[in-house]
């Protein structure tokens, strides 16, 4: 289980405008792409030397290819990122202001304290 | 030697530059307080003529990233862009520019490294809210040049509680032995109670508002001891997951000095968090 990896996929995501529309339009698809192409790359290494172990299990994989908030909360994804990302992809969807966080702590009033540790 | 002029703690809120330039039916009902509140708290700073801008916040993974975590970081570059893409779509933060005090930066580093402090730097740092939001509330001329320090408040493991009040207590004297005859506004932001991305976000307030009362009791009394005693890493979580940026506060406790009452002090209740704000004069106010 690697909580770093999926931490990095919902980074890598978010700053990067196209990504964050690729995304919300394919999920499935943006998750296999980027595990092939980018789980192993360093970030601030630009010449092409990459890690070689990085990749998700089955679980984080599903998770992820359908954005599931409250599997990545459990799995202990960090929550500002899942947050930040989700905001971006889905506030539009909602009339309301704060609709889409609103509706997002509802999915998650089944947690009790402590919440999963998002400890990397 | 330098002067401080002025010890400054807040919470930092996003949302305040959206809300404070909207207009027309996109205003939210409670900017105008906010907005009174704000100008109020921005005066205990103009009140103070600083020279020299002492910025504590911390970077909310933008250029600090898992693979490579200082727990506390100095800023020592001649200029800092500020806020990030990411910050711009959720919050409607402009781009911002600011000029770097490296002199400032330079002392800080060789003191605190001699002090105990293995104190990382970066010399090349785009800065994001937990610094743009005290210059939008509290110097919106952006004129002054900064130090910007950011601890980690985020990404566990984190220092300990104590840890953070240390390295305020150092930055003080440290502050107070640079050779510079000019006068300094040390200013740090964090937070009360605050849940992101959990169950209890976005509520009709704070997610703990009796830990709110508490802390700003300890914040306006200067109880570093009884803080101290009732903080802990395991026990922040409780009032809130994000509750960790209340150590940003603990550290401006560090900075202002055990027993030291503040001078000014207000809060806000506002949905999703309690906003704070205490000022310190030390000397004071003759300073």
């Amino acid at each position: 289980m690697s909580k770093y990896l999926l931490d990095k996929f919902l980074y890598t995501v978010d700053r990067d405008p196209e990504l964050v529309e690729r995304y919300r339009e394919d999920p499935r698809a943006t998750v296999e792409w980027w595990e092939a192409e980018r789980a192993n790359v360093i970030l601030n290494v630009l010449t092409g030397e990459k890690s070689t172990w990085l990749k998700f299990d089955d679980v984080e994989r599903e998770a992820l290819a359908t954005f599931d908030i409250v599997k990545l909360f459990e799995l202990g994804a960090h929550p500002f990122l899942s947050l930040t990302l989700g905001i971006a992809m889905f506030e539009r969807d909602y009339e309301e202001p704060l609709g889409y966080q609103l509706h997002y702590a509802q999915m998650l009033k089944h947690f009790e304290m402590p919440y999963p540790d998002i400890t990397t | 030697m330098a002067t401080i002029a002025a010890v400054i703690a807040s919470t930092h809120h996003p949302f305040y530059y959206r809300a404070s330039t909207s207009t027309g039916a996109e205003r939210p009902d409670f900017a105008d307080e906010w907005v009174a509140k704000i100008t109020s708290f921005r005066e205990t700073l103009t009140r103070a003529n600083p020279d020299v801008l002492v910025l504590v916040g911390s970077d909310h993974f933008h250029q600090i990233w898992l693979d490579n975590m200082p727990q506390f970081l100095v800023g020592k570059a001649p200029f800092y862009d500020a806020n990030w893409y990411n910050e711009e779509r959720e919050f409607g933060l402009p781009k911002m520019f600011f000029k770097g005090q490296e002199n400032l930066s330079a002392h800080i580093l060789r003191s605190g490294l001699d002090a105990g402090f293995d104190l990382a730097f970066s010399n090349e740092l785009r800065i994001d809210h937990s610094v743009t939001c005290p210059m939008i509330t509290l110097r919106p001329e952006c004129d002054l040049p900064i130090v910007p320090i950011y601890t980690n408040i985020f990404a566990p493991p984190l220092p300990q509680p104590k840890r953070y009040v240390q390295l305020g207590q150092a930055i003080r004297d440290i502050v107070e032995t640079w050779p510079e005859n000019l006068r300094v506004a040390i200013i740090g932001t964090g937070h009360l109670s605050l849940e992101l991305g959990g169950p209890r976000q976005f509520g009709p307030h704070g997610p703990d508002p009796e830990f709110d009362r508490k802390a700003v009791e300890w914040i306006a009394s200067g109880d570093i001891e009884k803080a101290l005693g009732e903080v802990s890493l395991e026990s922040l979580w409780e009032p809130g997951n994000a509750t960790h940026g209340f150590l940003d506060f603990m550290l401006m406790m560090g900075v202002a000095g055990a027993g030291q009452a503040a001078d000014y002090v207000d809060t806000l209740d506002l949905f999703h968090t309690m906003e704070a704000y205490f000022t310190w004069y030390p000397k004071g106010g003759n300073a």
